[in-house]
């Protein structure tokens, strides 16, 4: 045996009592783990190669197969974690970067999990959203408090653009390319039936999709893949990305692999090359150069699609957002640190950026203490798992919030955290079309609909019980949160007090 | 009348809806007594070309060659669906030769089975329709 | 314990108005009695009153009355006032000593102009500079407190039963063509004059009844243009965000009523096209000064009076027609207490404003 051998991380329990041998697991494991004997008649697994993708769990119909962690363990060290360990043998094997994806597994604080929601007891009434109007509807965009009147006394009812969102949820950038086409078809689905919009990231927006455009943001990034006249224009906004959550400071490398022909032409790049995003924009250095960027948007864009500027959460975020929103920028997305990725150095993803509650915070009281909170939208992302979380950050600051992990789990996601390698067992982060058809838009976009509209009444019903009917009223009534088990500090950035008090 | 149809785009040749089949024919209630170490016969097949896949299974012909053929008279139309008597058939394997689909196969008795659609399993939808992970099968009202 | 402005205390109420659009001379007296038979209503912990057009001989002058916890702090408070304006009268305001009243604070009363140059250094309209003025003692002298800073009008207000209120403040020797107020059901004992209501900021005065959901979410937002929430009280935040869309951003009342007790979306869809535009660029503009949870307010002004409930009316509100007469309350007893016999009597719907407005107000002046 080789000294770099490697102790597989999860095992393949196989229950002999249920096993048919029907042989679907071997079929669906893109990573072929599963295998059949048939001279013994018997399923072998090959348990190196498994992520615990769960597809065979899911799919095996006698519920016969289990996988658990390898209990096999290094010496116990509370200093060389087993991840550790194994991150070193695998380094001291491949001189190479270590790359994850998905968002920041480590265990570092969920502040959503430490903040307590009000409800209204005896001295108003909690409103019941069953019977009475409940309302969820938010438009994002810069919002002026000058009123203009005509030579009759008329308001002018000029705006400047706005996005209107059915419900505060949108569904966050992940190009084509990183995910499939069957994937983007069914955040476009959804998003038109919610009345809300997808992002196309970085990637550009397939031909097939330009008729989704009145619910599509367009992404333009710094490797400007896929970015001309007519993407700009078919989006009902265009974001302008800074940063991702998942990797603050870096950009992006999407292998050559992964560069089919439709990708290709997507993206406009030649098939098989490797698209890579640079870590900055090269036209932006600071924040003036930025803020030329905005208005070259929208001046190609004619004045009639907010610009949206996202950033990661990261230690100066609050003077970062302020000079955001003097850019000209019409809404500011910030991306916390626990933010998903289709491929990050490990490093980076589990080491840089911070809370989102955190940056959310601090970003809101510093846009209001300068008086310029009415300039922007703020759209946060980065791991919101729920509607509580939803909740949360509308009570903290925010306008509205990006998912897009959890509508990956609407589409079949486990959260194996191998999107890197391309071969997704259950079609999304993939473009080999054996494994792309495994997701079907007609399934996955109705179960993306299912998910928002629970969610969409859970904010209802939320918000009910704090006798509030419209999310207006919500966004930045911190009165509406308490925090359990958080010190004064944290308390103080998040701008709330302690259950209790 | 509903039919199964194939969206073969999104058959992913998993062969699911073959055990899913013999399982709802079996009478059984669980698949592991239904199918472990057992011969299994589904009425839907998975033919497979290459990476091409698709089920298949009676397609119910609006003038059944079948029924035609039957020499017992076992064969027969209910409601539009091509069904058999088993009590009258005789297993002469005529309808197997004549079934241009070949949607028609032996029993463990020597007795001809074909899909019924469920008619008399489940909750009356075929198994294999709602068992299909990827919606490849379905039963719809089609022209 | 915390008193007011160190913690939020949600409160029940009562509210009464009274308004002649002919101008006429209503006794404060009238308003007080109305407030006796609403008694349950309040719990003792505070109670008020505004009046307009009580003090003609000042009228062209700002009222400040004044709250002071010591001498001491209405010295520290009468320097700043010398300096930033011309006082042309002082006095204590005349009360009428009772066991119903407890802890009275020193309750004095001034008739200022601002100074003409240092308003003039100060590059601010007259208004502004006032507010500003009047917001900066509340919130930087330790002890003073500003509770009416109008023109021609007054608060009075303290720690009791409403009706007790009145006649501390010897209400029948004032008259006005519009009077509002206020018994309070706080459900914590404030212990501080400067919590009861109603809240005034220059003429604007405020009643309200009714706990507001959106409290914070309206606070955090007025606070950027200049407002300080001292009070953590529904009535602050209302008067200040009235104050911001009616004397800074020139909305209507009627406009003003749109933002606070917005229509709903599908309402709104229900609009001609021209009304659609209209109501959703308030909506969408003023979007964070929608005000939700059950409120009834009355807002008292120069020459007019706004009631308004909010949009689902979760509290109760009555208004009624005399002649020439406008009465409004929480409940029907004290409109029949100021006059038996009415003309027209209604509950006016959710998020509809009632507005009166004196007939002319250029006679009213005269």
């Amino acid at each position: 045996m080789p000294i770099n051998y490697n102790l597989p991380v999860f095992e393949v329990i196989r229950d002999p009592s249920r096993c048919i041998k029907c042989r679907v697991c071997e079929r669906q494991c893109a990573n072929e783990v599963h295998s059949y004997d048939e001279e013994n008649k018997i399923m072998l697994s090959d348990e190196a190669k498994c992520v615990d993708c769960q597809r065979c769990v899911t799919l095996c119909p006698t519920h016969a197969l289990k996988i658990r962690e390898n209990e096999n363990r290094f010496r116990r060290n509370a200093n060389w974690h087993e991840a550790t360990i194994r991150e070193i043998y695998k380094q001291a094997d491949t001189a190479a970067v270590l790359l994850s994806s998905m968002g920041n597994p480590e265990p570092l604080p969920v502040y959503w999990d430490k903040i307590l929601l009000n409800a209204s007891q005896v001295t108003n009434p909690s409103i019941d959203p069953l019977r009475e109007p409940m309302e969820t509807k938010v438009f994002l965009g810069k919002k002026s408090t000058e009123i203009k009147r005509d030579s009759n006394g008329r308001l002018i009812t000029d705006m400047d653009p706005q996005l209107e969102l059915a419900l505060p949820v949108m569904f966050s950038a992940m190009s084509y390319g990183s995910i499939s086409y069957n994937a983007h078809e069914c955040l476009a689905r959804a998003a038109a039936e919610l009345g809300t919009f997808y992002n196309t990231g970085e990637g550009g927006l397939h031909s097939d999709f330009y008729k989704y455009g009145p619910n599509t943001i367009v992404q333009v990034a710094s490797g400007r893949f896929g970015v001309y006249k007519a993407y700009l224009e078919a989006g009902a906004a265009v974001e302008i990305k800074m940063g991702q959550g998942a990797k603050p400071g870096i950009g992006g490398h999407l292998p050559g692999a992964k560069i089919t022909d439709a990708v290709s032409r997507t993206r406009m790049i030649p098939q098989g090359t490797d698209a890579i995003s640079p870590a900055p924009h090269h036209d932006i250095y600071s924040i003036e150069d930025l803020r030329q960027l905005v208005c070259s948007l929208k001046e190609a864009t004619g004045y009639k699609k907010p610009v949206i500027v996202k950033v990661a959460a990261v230690h100066n975020i609050a003077a970062i957002a302020s000079g955001v929103a003097r850019s000209g920028a019409d809404i500011i997305a910030i991306d916390g640190f626990r933010g998903g990725t289709g491929a990050a150095p490990t490093r980076t993803r589990d080491n840089v950026g911070i809370p989102i509650e955190l940056a959310l915070a601090s970003v809101d009281a510093r846009l209001r203490d300068e008086g310029i909170r009415n300039n922007v939208s703020l759209v946060v992302g980065g791991s919101i798992r729920s509607s509580s979380d939803i909740v949360k950050a509308i009570a903290l600051g925010a306008d509205a919030c990006y998912i897009a992990t959890s509508a990956l789990m609407a589409l079949g996601c486990h959260l194996c955290r191998n999107c890197q390698s391309g071969r997704c067992n259950w079609g999304i982060a993939t473009q080999e079309p054996d494994l792309v058809k495994r997701l079907n838009p007609d399934i996955g976009y109705r179960r993306l609909v299912n998910l928002m509209t629970a969610w969409d009444h859970e904010i209802k019903e939320l918000m009910g019980g704090m006798g509030i009917n419209s999310v207006e009223a919500l966004k930045g009534n911190r009165l509406m949160l308490r925090g359990v088990g958080l010190n004064e500090k944290e308390l103080s950035v998040l701008g709330i007090k302690h259950a209790g008090d | 009348m509903k039919r199964i149809f194939i969206n073969k785009q999104w058959c992913l040749g998993c062969h699911l809806c073959e055990f899913n089949c013999a399982f709802a024919n079996s009478g059984k209630t669980s698949m592991v007594t239904a199918l472990k170490d057992k011969q299994v016969r589904p009425r839907v097949r998975v033919e497979e070309h290459g990476k091409d896949t698709f089920a298949f299974s009676c397609r119910h012909c609006k003038d059944p060659i079948c029924i035609k053929s039957c020499i017992s008279g076992a064969l027969h139309k209910d409601n539009g669906i091509v069904r058999i008597d088993y009590d009258k058939c005789v297993g002469c394997c005529t309808c197997i030769t004549v079934c241009p689909y070949g949607a028609i196969a032996r029993g463990d008795d020597g007795v001809m089975r074909k899909c019924e659609l469920c008619v008399d399993n489940m909750d009356g939808t075929p198994y294999c329709v709602s068992n299909c992970p990827n919606g490849a099968i379905v039963f719809e009202e089609r022209d | 314990m915390n008193k007011e402005g160190q913690v939020r205390i949600p409160s029940g109420c009562a509210i009464s108005g009274i308004f002649a659009k002919d101008g006429r001379n209503i006794s404060g007296e009238v308003i007080s009695n109305s407030m006796t038979v609403m008694h349950d209503r309040s719990n003792g912990l505070g109670g008020g009153f505004a009046g307009y057009g009580i003090y003609p001989q000042y009228k062209e002058l700002y009222a400040f009355h004044i709250f002071y916890d010591s001498a001491r702090a209405r010295e520290e408070c009468e320097k700043y006032l010398e300096g930033k304006f011309e006082i042309a009268n002082m006095s204590k305001i005349p009360v009428r000593p009772s066991d119903a009243i407890k802890d009275a604070p020193l309750i004095w009363r001034y008739f200022v102009l601002p100074n003409h140059n240092t308003l003039a250094d100060s590059l601010l309209d007259e208004k502004e500079y006032v507010a500003r003025a009047v917001i900066e003692i509340n919130t930087k002298l330790q002890g003073s407190y500003v509770f009416s800073s109008g023109k021609n009008m007054g608060v009075f207000k303290a720690v009791g039963f409403p009706e007790d209120v009145g006649a501390f403040y010897r209400l029948e020797e004032y008259e006005g063509y519009s009077w509002t107020a206020h018994g309070r059901y706080p459900t914590n004992t404030p212990g501080w004059w400067g919590g009861a209501h109603p809240f005034a900021l220059l003429e604007y005065s405020i009643v309200h009844n009714g706990e507001i959901s959106s409290y914070d979410a309206n606070r955090r937002f007025i606070e950027m243009f200049g407002y300080k929430c001292t009070l953590l009280t529904d009535t602050e935040v209302i008067t200040y965000i009235i104050d911001y869309l009616v004397r800074k951003c020139n909305l209507t009342l009627e406009e003003t009523a749109k933002v606070i007790a917005a229509p709903f979306w599908s309402t709104i869809s229900k609009k001609s096209e021209e009304e659609k535009r209209h109501l959703t660029y308030l909506r969408t503009n003023f979007s964070s000064l929608l005000v939700t949870g059950p409120f009834s307010i009355l807002l008292g002004f120069e020459g007019g009076m706004m009631a308004l409930n909010d949009r689902l009316k979760l509290r109760s509100m009555v208004a009624a027609e005399k002649g020439k007469m406008f009465y409004v309350a929480s409940e029907e007893c004290a409109i029949r207490q100021m006059e038996p016999s009415l003309d027209k009597i209604w509950s006016p719907m959710g998020g509809q404003p009632v507005i009166v407005k004196l007939d002319n107000l250029d006679n009213k002046e005269d």
